[in-house]
C-alpha cells in the first residue's frame, strides 16, 4: 500500500439496466481510486450515472461487472446479508430528502444506524449519536422530532447518522439539492470541517459552484469518466460571510 | 438482531402512529371480548342449570309413565295408568341403590281460606317425598306412614300459599282449609325455596299424603310419577338399571317389548338441558370467532397499507445497514404485538362484559381459563399469519426504488 491507504478501488465498472427489450447502459466503465482523507465530489450531467455510481460505491446495487474494493474487500458476488454489513459498519449515506423518520427525535434517528449493530450496547449507542449531534453543532436539538427542525438541521441530523458508525466513507447524493444557497453553503462548510477531521467524504452534485468546496472532481458524461481533477478547494465559511445579506424580506 | 432490540423497533414504529395502531388493534379487541364474554356466559349459564337440578332433588330418579305404541294407536302419557304404588313398593324393597321411594300423584285446585282463596297445586307423596325433592320444613311437622294408611286430611304448604291465604303474622299451623270441596288441617309450612330456572314459583305447592289425593281427591289407583334417591351420584346409572328390570317384571313387558314407563337421572335431565344450552353457547363461538377473524384480516389490511406507506422508512433502514430478515421480523413484531395487545384488552373486556352480563341475569360468574389461553394463543398466531405476508413485501422492498419513493 502506499502511503495513503485506497478506501474505494473500482475498476471497469459497468452497469447495464435492461428495461423490456432494451438495455440501458448507465455505466460503461469507469476505474478511479479514492483514498483515506479525500473529499471527492462526482459531477455530471442529469442521467450521466452518477447516482447508478453511488450505488454501486454505496452497496445498495451491485455492477454489472467490474470489481470494486472497499477498504480493500471486494464487494463482488457478497450476499445480501454481507451486503447489509458492509453498509452498516463501512458506510455512511446522506440523502438529498434527508430520511429521517417521522415522529422520532433527532437523537433517535442517528442511533438508528447502531441499532442494527449487536456489538454496540445500549449506552454506547446513546453517547455515540450525542456526540455525532454535537459534531454537526445540533447539540440542543437532540429531543426535536424532524418537523420542528429545519431543512438545513434537518440535513445535518442526516449527516450526523451517517457518521455515528464511524463509517470509512460517507456518501452524499445531491445532498444540498433540497437547500439554499445560505444553507448549502452551511452544510458544505460542515462537509469541509469533517474533510479536516480526517473523514472520507464522495459527494454527488450537479452544481458546479458546490464541486468547488471539494479538493477532488471525477466528472461523468454518458457513463463514463470525462475528467478527474484535483482542484484548489473554496473554503465554504469564506463564500458563506461573502454572500450578500439579502434574506431580510 | 435479538429478540429485545426487535421488540424495541417494532414499538417505537406503532408509537409513531398511535391512532393507525388503535385502530387496527379493534378488530382483534371486538373479536376476543366476543369470544370470551360468550364462553364465560354459556358457562355460567350450563352452571345455573346444574345448580338448579341439583336443587330439585337428591342424586333424584325419576319414573315417568311412557307413550306405549300398541298396534300402533299411540296413546297419550298422561292416559297411561301403568305405575302403581305397588311399583314403589317394589322398588323400595329391590333396589339396592336406591335409598328412597315416594309415589307422586298430583291434582290442581282452588285452595280456600275463610275469604282468601288461591288457585294451586296439590302434591301427594310418601313421608320421604320432601326429602327427595330437598324441601324443608319451616314449621310443623312433616306426615307420617299413619297418615298414608288413613288418608288422613293433612297437609304442609308452601310459602306462597302461606301468604295468600294467611293473613300476616298469623301461624297457619292446626288451621283447616280447603282444596275444592275436602277440608284439610295444615300441620308444616316449608322453607322458601324462590324461583327455579324456568321462572317457575317452587312456593306454590301443598304436599299430602299420596292415598289422601288418589282416593280423596282424584278417585284413582294409579299414580303420575315415582320419584327416587340414588344412593349416591355414582350409583345412580346402577339404581336406573335395577329400577327398569323391577318394572319389567312388574309390568310383565316381553323380552324385547316397549317399556310402558321412562327413567331419567338428573344426570340425563341436566345434559339435556346442557346440550340445549351448549348449542347456543356453540353457535355464538362460532359467530365470534368470525368476528375475530375479521379482526385479522384488518390487521392485516392495515399492515400492508403500512408497509406501503412506510416504504422510504424500509429502505433507509436497508441502506444502514438492516438486513432483509430484519425487516421481515420488524413488521411481523409489530403485527404480532398488535394483535398481542389488542387480545389482551379484549381478554379484560371480555371479562367485564361477561361479569356485568352474569350479573344482570343473575347467572353464577364462571371464568373459563381454557378459552383464555386458547384465545390468547390464536391471538399470537394470527397475528403472525395476518403479518406475514406485508412483512414478506417489506422484506422485499429494493431500497434505491424505496428511497426514491415518494
Ligand atoms: N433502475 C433503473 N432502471 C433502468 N434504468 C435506470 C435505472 N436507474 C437508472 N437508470 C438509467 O441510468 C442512467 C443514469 O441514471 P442516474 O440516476 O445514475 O443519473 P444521475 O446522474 O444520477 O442523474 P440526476 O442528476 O438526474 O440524478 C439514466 O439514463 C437512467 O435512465
Ligand atoms: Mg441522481
Amino acid at each position: 500500500m502506499n502511503e495513503k491507504q485506497s478506501i474505494i478501488k473500482v475498476e471497469n465498472l459497468k452497469r447495464t439496466f435492461v428495461v423490456g427489450s432494451e438495455e440501458v447502459h448507465a455505466l460503461k466503465g469507469v476505474s478511479f481510486d479514492i483514498c483515506q482523507g479525500e473529499f471527492v465530489s462526482i459531477m455530471g450531467s442529469s442521467g450521466s450515472g452518477k447516482s447508478t455510481l453511488l450505488n454501486i460505491l454505496g452497496c445498495l446495487d451491485q455492477p454489472t461487472s467490474g470489481e470494486y474494493f472497499i477498504d480493500g474487500i471486494s464487494v463482488r458476488e457478497r450476499s445480501k446479508n454481507e451486503l447489509s454489513d458492509i453498509r452498516n459498519r463501512k458506510i455512511g449515506f446522506v440523502f438529498q430528502s434527508y430520511n429521517l423518520l417521522p415522529r422520532t427525535s433527532a437523537l433517535e434517528n442517528v442511533e438508528l444506524p447502531l441499532v442494527y449493530n449487536l456489538d454496540v450496547s445500549h449506552r454506547e449507542r446513546h453517547e455515540r449519536a450525542q456526540h455525532a449531534l454535537e459534531l454537526v453543532g445540533l447539540k440542543d436539538r437532540m429531543g426535536h422530532m424532524p418537523n420542528q427542525l429545519s431543512g438545513g438541521q434537518q440535513q445535518r441530523v442526516a449527516i450526523a447518522r451517517a457518521l455515528v458508525n464511524d463509517p470509512v466513507i460517507v456518501l452524499a447524493d445531491e445532498a444540498t439539492g433540497n437547500l439554499d444557497t445560505r444553507t448549502s453553503y452551511e452544510i458544505m462548510s460542515l462537509f469541509q470541517s469533517l474533510h479536516e477531521q480526517g473523514k472520507t467524504i464522495a459527494f454527488v452534485t450537479h452544481e458546479s459552484d458546490i464541486s468547488v468546496f471539494t479538493s477532488r472532481t471525477i466528472f461523468l458524461r454518458d457513463g463514463h469518466i470525462l475528467r478527474d481533477e484535483s482542484v484548489a478547494t473554496k473554503s465554504a465559511a469564506e463564500a458563506l460571510a461573502a454572500l450578500p445579506v439579502d434574506n431580510d424580506y | 438482531m435479538d429478540i429485545l432490540n426487535l421488540i424495541r423497533i417494532s414499538a417505537k414504529a406503532l408509537l409513531r402512529n398511535k391512532t393507525r395502531s388503535a385502530l387496527s388493534m379493534l378488530g382483534i379487541v371486538i373479536g376476543i371480548a366476543a369470544v370470551i364474554a360468550v364462553v364465560n356466559l354459556g358457562e355460567g349459564l350450563k352452571q345455573s342449570t346444574a345448580n338448579q337440578l341439583s336443587d330439585m332433588g337428591t342424586n333424584l330418579i325419576m319414573v315417568m309413565r311412557a307413550n306405549q305404541r300398541r298396534g300402533g294407536v299411540s296413546m297419550g302419557s298422561s292416559n297411561v295408568q301403568s305405575l302403581k304404588v305397588r311399583d314403589c313398593e317394589l322398588i323400595a324393597k329391590g333396589a339396592k341403590n336406591v335409598t328412597m321411594v315416594s309415589p307422586v300423584v298430583n291434582s290442581g285446585g282452588q285452595l280456600v281460606n275463610g275469604s282468601k282463596n288461591w288457585s294451586g297445586t296439590v302434591y301427594g307423596g310418601s313421608p320421604d317425598y320432601l326429602e327427595i325433592r330437598k324441601y324443608e320444613i319451616a314449621t310443623g311437622v312433616n306426615f307420617t306412614e299413619e297418615d298414608v294408611k288413613k288418608y288422613a286430611k293433612v297437609g304442609l304448604i308452601g310459602q306462597t300459599i302461606v301468604e295468600e291465604l294467611f293473613d300476616e303474622g298469623e301461624d297457619p299451623i292446626g288451621k283447616t282449609i280447603r282444596v275444592g270441596n275436602m277440608p284439610f288441617k295444615v300441620i308444616g309450612t316449608l322453607k322458601e325455596r324462590g324461583e327455579n330456572g324456568m321462572g317457575m314459583d317452587q312456593d306454590d305447592l301443598v304436599v299430602m299424603p299420596y292415598s289422601t289425593v288418589q282416593k280423596r281427591m282424584l278417585g284413582v289407583d294409579y299414580i303420575q310419577q315415582i320419584v327416587c334417591s340414588a344412593a349416591s351420584e355414582d350409583v345412580a346409572e346402577a339404581a336406573v338399571e335395577e329400577i327398569e328390570s323391577i318394572l319389567r317384571v312388574s309390568h310383565k313387558i316381553p323380552e324385547g317389548g316397549d317399556d310402558d314407563f321412562e327413567v331419567r337421572t338428573q344426570q340425563e335431565m341436566l345434559e339435556m338441558m346442557s346440550s340445549m344450552t351448549g348449542m347456543i353457547t356453540t353457535v355464538l363461538v362460532a359467530i365470534a370467532l368470525i368476528s375475530l377473524l375479521v379482526g385479522c384480516i384488518g390487521i392485516m389490511n392495515i399492515m400492508y397499507v403500512t408497509v406501503t406507506e412506510r416504504t422510504k422508512e424500509i429502505g433507509l433502514r436497508m441502506s444502514i445497514g438492516a438486513k432483509n430478515s430484519a425487516i421481515l421480523l420488524q413488521f411481523l413484531t409489530e403485527s404480532i404485538i398488535l394483535s398481542l395487545i389488542g387480545g389482551v384488552i379484549g381478554l379484560l373486556l371480555g371479562l367485564l362484559l361477561s361479569y356485568v352480563v352474569s350479573l344482570a341475569m343473575s347467572l353464577p360468574y364462571v371464568v373459563n381459563v381454557g378459552w383464555m389461553i386458547i384465545s390468547f394463543v390464536s391471538c399470537a398466531i394470527l397475528g403472525l399469519i395476518s403479518g406475514f405476508f406485508p412483512a414478506l413485501k417489506a422484506s422485499r422492498t429494493d431500497p434505491i426504488n424505496a428511497l426514491r419513493y415518494e
